[in-house]
């Protein structure tokens, strides 16, 4: 792994997690730490394992074998699998965010954009309507969607407009990792270079820690300090995203590379 | 000058006194007999046996009766009446392969052992009205000397795929105690046994229109049906003072089991799969239509994606029950006047800030 | 044995007392939480007070008083139907005072006059569950209770606000109960509200058709929900009660005429003829000058 990394404690530990689907194993033996501030890009193709380790991570799925430590403050880290569902419940609304490929999966469509990002607040106690809303006004602001939108139903928003809109909501309590999973999916190119700016910026502004799913290399090399490259439930090769885009070791990365369409 | 109405106690006297006129009709009519309906509207009597979940025929043509032949209320007047009996012992599960069987059918073989027997049924009756029948003292063929007793073996359809192992079984749990939905509230999801609980007592109509929507792509099972079997079965129980079983008398059940597309992965070779269903007395319809439904509520046990109505357990078990459901869609005649007048006021609020365009958000 | 040949005492055997009582301390123990019980099939039918007449006929003896109320009245033809059903499977006195009562079972209203201690008061529930408009699954908001995931309920109220500038709710208006469950205080109006907070009776609720029941132990906090910016109001009128004269109390809506002419009377029919309720035990008519408040 990195070495000039400091010393401090991971955010996220991973030790050997895999996950099967009744006999057939779909990641095995993933291993990795991620630290403050950083995102770890998750590569492969379809098939490969990476939606299903995702899904391990943020606790969507009951891991089988391995083991996941996050740093929950103040206790430092702590197993997951020994975190009551009420604890990780909490954790889901508070320090993680999941940003999921299909918005419509990560918003509640028959509420207003405004309610949507001050769900979270009003959930942990937040009870001053005025407040909420501005809070709610920066936010949008934020994710580049105009303050006469707050009171519209997602339902009326271009797909675009909704992956913003479900990325303030998941940012709204200050998150410290996030996870994605193929965010820019469905979007055509000129909607994903915005997107893709924003979650930059984003990212850096507020220190986030981005576990990051995608297929697409060019949003891996936009995003990710770090990539993972997973082929058939395994990690093949890791390491900074620049040495393992330009100088792949793993035959399937050179795969995978060579096959990126040059721009 | 506005007196506040009173004399709710006299209105209700009167109205059952109007009930009980218009229930006995014109006079000159000769009376209603419960014979006369345990006899001649029986599958009415069956139905509301099965749905009071109460066997008693006599009882039953009462329920009819008192009901003025509005089923769901018979069925009601039952079930009331059924909360009052208590619960004198448990007796083990009648063993319908061991039926005297009236009726038994089977679209999956052509033959098979014990035949296809037709019964008394519907089926195959051109539905034109016979006027005959309306004479009430008309020449009726005189009935049929008893058929003599049935000495063929006639095994059930899926005992005979089950020896093959091509249907599925169901994961038995002998040791455990049948649990009982009059007597403990239903939490979801809900185990088997209680599922057909609820479907046996359920409103025919509401799963025959669940059954049907599964044949036509609100999920989908493929059904065929097994076998129907009608007739009349023995109820045994063992009585701790005597620890072996003696019989207390006999029921008559109807018996559908529906025959499913068979499933299978790679770890699994494909079987058939189940669908169940149980009345008493002569309730056919009812019985395919619970066997269907029955099927569609394990998508998610085998492993499927639940995306059809009839699927959804919380969805047809909180629904399929009639007397509740007519509880409560006709608990709407009741006084809401104390909730009107705040919706009112609301409305009326809301409008006239409307009106002063005030509804922005952000004001008050 | 009751004057109603063949039937126990309050017409649910003794077993089925027992189970309902069970359900109840364990409401009573837990202010707010739901407690499934398995609801009996009852001469009335589901949604016109089988909770409430159970609960009533779990807790109900020989000595008690017994008042029932729809909409506010004595004599609206359900609470007339419910406590004819009481009188002749218990033979227990019945009243129309609410200050003689000692159980009141009530549909959509709590009475005006404040109940004391020793006092109970039995609400008919139709839709126990607070969240049920947001999240139609019960599996689901059972586990949202557990965890205290109330989030979703005051997204509602926020939308309101968007939409109408007040939180629109006027009727079954939700509220937290001990600092802990949100609970549905069945349809009365959100005007009744402030009298559930530390009331000194106690408070049973229950679901027939849906088979819950749940409780508010005497003096205990009952708040209903809003924002620190939009607190909670009660309804007010302009008018005052056309017969007795008092402005305090909830008003329902006469149609006297077809040109649209309306009158406002108390709901709390006890109340309305206690006011008015002269020397010699007849009923006049006060105009609002006469209202000697």
């Amino acid at each position: 792994m990195n070495d000039d990394r400091d010393t401090a404690t991971p955010l996220l530990r991973v030790s050997d997690l895999g996950y099967s689907y009744g006999q057939r194993p779909a990641c095995r033996e993933v291993s990795f730490d991620l630290y403050p501030g950083e995102v770890l890009g998750i590569v492969g193709e379809s098939g490969s394992g990476k939606s299903t380790l995702l899904s391990c991570l943020s606790g969507r799925l009951d891991s089988g074998p391995g083991h996941v430590w996050y740093d929950r403050r103040p206790d430092g880290l702590v197993d997951l699998a020994t975190l009551s569902e009420a604890e990780r419940r909490l954790l889901m609304r508070t320090d993680w965010g999941v940003v999921q490929q299909n918005p419509r999966d990560g918003l509640r469509m028959g509420v207003s954009a405004g309610a949507n990002i001050g769900e979270r607040l009003m959930a942990v106690g937040d009870r001053h309507f005025g407040t909420i809303r501005s809070v709610a006004a920066d936010w949008l602001t934020e994710v580049e969607i105009g303050l006469d939108r707050m009171d519209d139903l997602p339902l009326s928003f271009s797909g675009g407009m909704q992956q913003r809109l479900q990325i303030a909501r998941n940012l709204v309590t200050g998150p410290r990792l996030v996870f994605m999973d193929e965010p820019t999916g469905g979007l055509d190119v000129s909607v994903q270079a915005k997107l893709l700016d924003l979650l930059r910026r984003l990212v850096t502004d507020r220190s986030l820690s981005v576990i990051l799913v995608t297929h697409d290399l060019a949003v891996a090399r936009l995003l990710a300090h770090r990539l993972m490259v997973m082929k058939e439930g395994r990690v093949v090769e890791d390491g900074l995203t620049d040495q393992v885009l330009d100088d792949p070791h793993h035959p399937y990365t050179q795969l995978l590379v060579s096959s990126m369409l040059q721009v | 000058m506005y007196v506040a109405v009173k004399g709710g106690e006299q209105a209700i006297d009167a109205a059952h006194r109007l009930l009980a006129d218009a229930r006995r009709g014109d006079r000159t009519v000769p009376e209603l007999g419960i014979a006369q309906i345990a006899q001649q509207l029986a599958l009415a009597v069956d139905r509301v046996m099965t749905e009071g979940s109460l066997y008693d025929r006599d009882l039953a043509a009462l329920a009819i009766k008192q009901a003025r032949g509005d089923l769901i209320e018979a069925v009601f007047l039952l079930r009331a009446y059924r909360t009052t009996l208590p619960r004198l012992a448990v007796s083990l599960p009648i063993d319908t392969a061991a039926m005297a069987v009236e009726r038994r059918i089977s679209a999956t073989f052509k033959d098979l052992p014990g035949g296809q027997v037709l019964g008394p049924t519907f089926d195959y009756t051109h539905r034109l009205l016979d006027f005959a029948l309306a004479a009430e003292e008309g020449a009726t063929e005189p009935a049929p000397p008893a058929a003599e007793a049935d000495l063929q073996p006639m095994p059930r359809v899926t005992d005979i795929l089950a020896k093959e192992g091509l249907i599925a079984g169901e994961p038995a749990d002998d040791d455990g105690p049948v649990g009982d939905i009059t007597r403990e509230p239903l939490v979801f999801p809900a185990d088997h046994d209680l599922r057909l609980q609820s479907l046996a007592r359920g409103d025919e109509g509401f799963l025959l229109g669940l059954g049907y929507s599964t044949q036509r792509g609100y999920g989908r099972t493929h059904p065929f049906a097994g076998e129907i079997r009608l007739g009349s079965v023995v109820v045994e129980l063992v009585p701790e003072e005597l620890g072996f079983p003696i019989d207390i008398g006999e029921v008559v059940v109807t018996e559908c089991q529906m025959v499913n597309q068979f499933r299978g992965s790679k770890q699994q070779p494909p079987q058939f799969t189940r669908g169940y269903g149980l009345t008493f007395g002569h309730c056919e319809r009812k019985a395919m239509a619970m066997a269907l439904v029955d099927r569609a509520l394990k998508t998610r046990d085998l492993g499927g994606e639940v995306t059809a109505p009839a699927e959804d357990d919380e969805f047809v078990l909180s629904h399929c029950d009639a007397v509740a459901a007519s509880g409560f869609v006709e608990h709407l005649k009741l006084p809401h006047y104390v909730d009107f007048q705040g919706e009112l006021a609301m409305v009326r609020t809301l409008r006239q800030a409307g009106e002063n365009g005030d509804t922005d958000g952000e004001r008050q | 044995m009751s004057d109603q040949t063949g039937y126990n005492f309050a017409y649910l055997d003794e077993q089925t007392k027992r189970m309902i009582r069970r359900a109840i301390l364990k409401a009573v123990a837990i202010p707010g939480y739901q407690v499934p019980f398995a609801g009996r099939e009852m001469p009335l039918p589901y949604g016109w007070g089988t909770g409430g007449i159970q609960v009533t006929a779990a807790v109900i003896g020989p000595a008690d008083v017994l008042k029932v109320i729809d909409q506010g009245a004595d004599d609206t033809t359900n609470a007339v139907s419910i406590r004819r059903f009481f009188a002749r499977t218990t033979g227990v006195a019945t009243t129309t005072k609410t200050t003689e009562a000692t159980l009141i079972q009530t549909r959509h209203r709590i009475p005006e006059h404040p109940l004391s201690e020793g006092q109970i008061i039995i609400y008919q529930v139709p839709i126990p569950e607070p969240l049920r408009r947001m999240e139609a699954r019960d599996s689901e908001t059972r586990k949202m209770h557990a965890l205290q995931e109330y989030g979703v309920m005051h997204v509602k109220l926020y939308e309101d606000i968007v939409r109408f500038g007040r939180i629109a709710t006027s009727y079954d208006y939700p509220v937290r109960v001990n600092g802990r469950y949100i609970m549905a205080p069945s349809p009365i109006p959100k005007f009744d509200n402030p009298k559930m907070d530390r009331m000194p009776a106690l408070q049973l609720f229950g679901a027939g058709r849906e088979k819950r029941i749940y409780a508010v132990p005497p003096y205990t906090r009952v708040e209903s929900l809003d924002f620190e910016d939009h607190p909670f109001e009660v309804q007010r009128w302009e008018q005052a009660c056309a017969l007795c004269g008092a402005a305090d109390s909830y008003l329902d809506e006469v149609v006297v005429d077809d040109q649209g002419g309306r009158m406002f009377v108390c709901s709390d029919t006890d109340h309305c003829a206690g006011r008015r309720q002269g020397a010699d035990g007849t009923l006049q008519l006060l105009l609002p000058k006469d209202a000697a408040q």
